[in-house]
Parts: structure tokens; C-alpha cells; sequence
């Protein structure tokens, strides 16, 4: 059977030269980097490399400002209440976007319970944030923006730049999760003009637990982990040597083959996004068509659900993953698509596909071919389909804006 | 995706009785409360007895091979035990629902059990006013009663348009 892996943002694979540059600190150069003795001298020597790397990934000043943690989420959680609680003094008031991920929502509705308020910029229907609602936002005690550099789900790309000329002017902290853009879009910290950002390794091939938040010098953060003085005593904790180095070699490669991936991974989504709503009619693109992730295509079907296609789909070896609130655990529809005017039924036919390096166009081709058929079966099972074909012509039907 | 029983993934990928039937003695439309989506049944009765059984459903897979299997255990039976189809049933013949998926099954019986009011209605062989039943366990509520007394969370899922 062919097998075509489009959920990339679900979970990538490891290269086979992270997994090289890896296997020695599972093994041999297994010693603690805070050892005086020489069992830790390999493993100090490769975490200072790996950070190096991590930190020449994203333009940083200087590796000293990258700091190790668990996964995006862990960065987005440390970001948001590390950064706050450091400025306690000066307010409690965080300003974020609609279409945050949940490790940032969720980081928030923490803080709103310890007395902060939160504004929630909205999004426009591609997504994109405008830079003057969240200066409207910005009040004399707001301590932290954040606002993501490109969302997972719609691929849409911010203006971080522009939002960052209104945080500098009234010196207020500006954080950003990018795991999403990180080894993927060229990322430069100083154009970008962040203070802080959330990077994790698997999105470009490195190991899952590998991550990190870059904080720029200068910026106070309260660490979340107390403990002993690993990563300057900002987040305690024996490091996890094989993942850091992992995410290191991880990120020397992605900025090596930064344009060249993206380039090619462009054209293959391209193919997917023209060539979707060409074969069947009533299939809307979400986000952005130009501002957008290179290897991500995002659609709603209409009149049909998410999950069904998924099935169907993966009974023809292609992998998924879709935002309708029936494959949510929570069994919500997605706070994105809402967040961007879409109604919940056009959101139930949310599919995402989210494309990686071995992805060759005929795996496009491929997914082109079986799609039609699938779709049809579904529509012809649904009665919010009947129901639009028996409507008066003209009549009816919208995607949801 | 979740971890479907092999009679679920059979239901889903080859559904029994999609369709409508036109001119149906009776039609049930039914939303789901917690994910906003829809299942239509038609019946057409002969004899007390449920002749054809169609439905089109807007959801997801448990909740087709929900609707394919509640087409099948209504199909042929008499009224009286076809009210009797009751959401445990139907996933008890599907060999089990993951937990988060089981008030995909409500919606089946509900969809079916409304067709057959439906019927009942138009054939002025309704009995009295039918109370208002909770969506996810068909417990008889109060019509001001927001909350089941079973403890559902009828007003939990919160569904609204932006
Ligand atoms: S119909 Fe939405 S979860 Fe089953």
C-alpha cells in the first residue's frame, strides 16, 4: 500500500545525522556536565556547542541567552508566567492573541487565576493580527505581549515586526512562540525585535523533548524549576544531553538547508493548495495564501467532518490530522478557525496537512487522486449536503464568513 | 485517532441504509449538543412495523457507524421495539465506543426515537406530551430543569456561533 506522511506537525522524523551526533550521550559520554571530574568534560563541552548552534539559528547575541526546556509547550509556559511574574511590580495586565497555542492560552488563564488580566487581540480571516489592535490593547500596566510567529494550524505568518516597533516604543516585553516557524522560515531575533521565543527541535527534525526559550539579555524571568544552577540557574534540572545535542545538530542543519527546504517545500504545498479546491468545489483554503508556512495546507471541506476523512484517508496510507471539535479530545471546535469567523459547521470539515522533506510531489498527486471520492462518499451521507443541494440555487451555502 | 472496535470501522467504512426515503411516515432531525453536528433518520412503517429505515449523518465516524447500526436494529422490528433502542444498546453492538465518542450514540437513538414520534404524532397516536429528555441519557427532564438530573452536563458544551 502507499503510505503518505502529511502530519508533520503532529510528530517528524529524527535525521539519521541528529541520531548520529546523539548516540555517544546515550552511551559512552553518559557523565553530568556540573561533574568536576572528566566524565562530565564531553558532555559540558557538547552542551555549550549545541547551544551555540540553537542560538546562531535564530540570529541571537549571544549563546548565554538560550535556555534548555522539555518541549514548546514548557518554553511558552516558562515565557509567559516567567516573564510576568518577574515584572509583578510594574502590573498584571498580558496582552495575546486569539489563535494562541494552548500551552500559551492555558499559561494564561494560570496567571488570570493569580489576579492578571488578559486582552485577546482578534485575528482577521486569514488570521494575521493587526499590529494597531494590539497597540489599542497596550495599557500603562501591561507587562508582557505575546503573540505567536505563525500559528500550526492555519500557517498564517505575523507581522511580528510591526508589532514590535509599538512594544519597544512603550518598553513593554514582547514574547513569541515559534516552534511553528523555528528551522522552518528564516527567524532572526533582532529583525523580528522579540525579547523572547519559544523553539523546539522536532518541527525541524530533531528529537521530541528538545526545545528552548531564548530570553534576550536584559530581560528578567522568574525560572518555574527551582533547583540547582543548570542553565544559569534559570531552570533547574540535570539536562537532557542526547535531546539538547540532538536539537543543536538539528538546528546547524536546518540553517544550512533553511532555503532549500523551503523552496521545495513551497512548490509541493502549492500543488496541494491549488489543486484541492480545483478537484472539489466548495473547499475553502485557511490562512493566508502568501504569508503562510512553507509545507502547510490547511482546508475546510464543506458540509462534511473532519474525522470521517481522516478515517478514510488513512485507510488509503495518508496521514492527517484535522481541527473539527470531533477529533478534539475536548471535543470543541477549534478556537482558530472560531477565532478567524469560520461557524462551527465549516470548521467540522477542517483537514490539515503538513508536509517534511522526504514528501515528493507525487505524494501530492496522490492525495489529489483519492480525495474526490472521499469527499463525495461523505457528502452523499450528509444531510447538510442534501439539504444544499435541494436549497434554491443561489440561494444558501457561504463559507462561513 | 481514536481506538475504533473492529465492528465500528465496519459500520464506518461500509454504512448500512444511507438515504432518504421521500414521502417517510416519519423524520427525525437531531443535533448534537456537544459537537454541533447531525443525524437524520426516515421511517417508513407498514403494520406497526418499521418497513425502511434510512439516515444521512453530518459526523464523525462513530457517529456514522452509529446511524448505520441503529438502522439496522430498527429495520424490520415493531415500534414498540425500536423505542427500546436506547444509546447502551447500540454501542454494546458496536462491541464498545471509546468514552469521549458515547454521546455520538445518543444521537442515533434520539434521531431514531424522533423519527418515530414523528410517526406517532402525525398518525394521532402520540401519548401525551412528551417530556423533555436529556440529550445524553434520554432521562425525562423538566423543561426549566438546565441541568440533568442524572448529572449530564446538558448546558456544558457551550456551541455558539461567533
Ligand atoms: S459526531 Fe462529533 S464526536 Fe461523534
Amino acid at each position: 500500500m502507499t503510505h503518505v506522511y502529511l502530519d508533520h506537525s503532529a510528530a517528524a522524523p529524527l535525521l539519521p545525522e541528529v541520531r548520529e551526533a546523539m548516540t555517544p550521550y546515550l552511551d559512552r559520554d553518559f557523565g553530568n556536565p556540573l561533574s568536576l571530574h572528566d566524565w562530565g568534560d564531553a558532555p559540558r563541552d557538547a552542551l555549550e556547542e549545541a547551544r551555540a548552534q540553537t542560538a546562531a539559528l535564530i540570529g541571537a547575541g549571544s549563546p548565554e541567552e538560550i535556555i534548555f526546556t522539555s518541549s514548546g509547550t514548557e518554553s511558552n509556559n516558562f515565557a509567559v508566567k516567567g516573564l510576568s511574574l518577574a515584572q509583578q511590580k510594574k502590573g498584571k495586565h498580558i496582552v495575546i492573541s486569539a489563535i494562541e497555542h494552548f500551552s500559551v492560552m492555558n499559561s494564561v488563564k494560570f496567571m488570570q487565576n493569580l489576579g492578571y488580566e488578559i486582552s485577546e487581540v482578534p485575528v482577521d480571516k486569514n488570521g494575521f493580527v493587526d499590529p494597531e489592535d494590539v497597540k489599542k490593547a497596550i495599557r500603562p500596566d501591561t507587562v508582557l505581549v505575546s503573540i505567536m510567529h505563525a500559528n500550526g494550524e492555519v500557517g498564517t505568518i505575523q507581522p511580528l515586526a510591526e508589532i514590535s516597533k509599538i512594544t519597544k516604543e512603550k518598553k513593554i516585553v514582547f514574547h513569541t512562540d515559534a516552534v511553528a516557524t523555528c528551522g522552518t522560515i528564516p527567524v532572526n531575533v533582532k529583525e523580528l525585535g522579540v525579547d523572547a521565543l519559544s523553539l523546539a527541535g522536532n518541527p525541524f527534525y530533531g528529537p521530541k523533548g528538545s526545545a528552548a526559550l531564548w530570553v534576550r539579555r536584559g530581560v528578567r524571568i522568574l525560572p518555574l524549576l527551582d533547583g540547582g544552577i543548570q542553565e544559569g540557574g534559570r531552570r533547574a534540572g540535570t539536562e537532557d544531553i542526547a535531546a539538547i545535542i540532538g536539537l543543536g545538530k538539528a538546528a546547524e542543519i536546518a540553517l544550512r538547508d533553511l532555503v532549500d527546504r523551503g523552496q521545495k517545500l513551497t512548490q509541493i504545498r502549492d500543488l496541494l493548495i491549488n489543486g484541492l479546491p480545483s478537484k472539489i468545489p466548495r473547499v475553502v483554503v485557511t490562512g493566508d495564501l502568501k504569508k503562510r508556512l512553507p509545507g502547510h495546507a490547511s482546508f475546510c471541506v464543506e458540509f462534511i467532518e473532519g474525522e470521517g476523512m481522516l478515517m478514510l484517508l488513512n485507510s488509503q496510507g495518508v496521514a492527517v490530522s484535522s481541527g473539527s471539535s470531533c477529533t478534539s479530545r475536548a471535543l470543541k471546535a477549534s478556537h482558530v478557525l472560531l477565532a478567524m469567523g469560520y461557524n462551527h459547521e465549516i470548521a467540522q470539515g477542517s483537514l490539515l496537512f503538513t508536509m517534511g522533506i522526504q514528501n515528493k510531489p507525487e505524494d501530492i498527486d496522490y492525495v489529489l487522486n483519492v480525495m474526490p471520492p472521499i469527499v463525495d462518499r461523505l457528502r452523499e451521507m450528509s444531510p447538510v449536503y442534501s439539504k444544499f443541494v435541494k436549497a434554491p440555487k443561489g440561494g444558501q451555502g457561504n463559507a462561513g464568513i | 485517532m481514536p481506538v475504533y472496535s473492529e465492528k465500528v470501522m465496519d459500520h464506518f467504512m461500509h454504512p448500512r441504509n444511507v438515504g432518504e426515503i421521500e414521502n417517510a411516515d416519519g423524520v427525525g432531525e437531531v443535533g448534537n449538543p456537544v459537537c454541533g453536528d447531525m443525524m437524520t433518520f426516515y421511517i417508513k412503517v407498514k403494520d406497526n412495523r418499521l418497513e425502511d429505515v434510512k439516515y444521512k449523518t453530518f459526523g464523525c465516524g462513530a457517529a456514522i457507524a452509529v446511524s448505520s447500526m441503529v438502522s439496522e436494529m430498527a429495520k424490520g422490528a415493531t415500534i414498540e421495539e425500536a423505542q427500546k433502542i436506547t444509546p447502551e444498546s447500540v454501542a454494546k453492538m458496536l462491541e464498545g465506543l471509546p468514552k469521549q465518542k458515547f454521546h455520538c450514540s445518543n444521537l442515533g437513538a434520539q434521531a431514531l426515537n424522533k423519527a418515530i414520534d414523528d410517526y406517532l404524532a402525525k398518525t394521532g397516536k402520540l401519548k401525551a406530551d412528551p417530556a423533555k429528555c436529556c440529550p445524553f441519557c434520554d432521562h425525562e427532564d423538566s423543561e426549566n430543569d438546565p441541568v440533568c438530573q442524572q448529572g449530564c452536563p446538558v448546558n456544558q458544551p457551550e456551541i455558539k456561533s461567533p
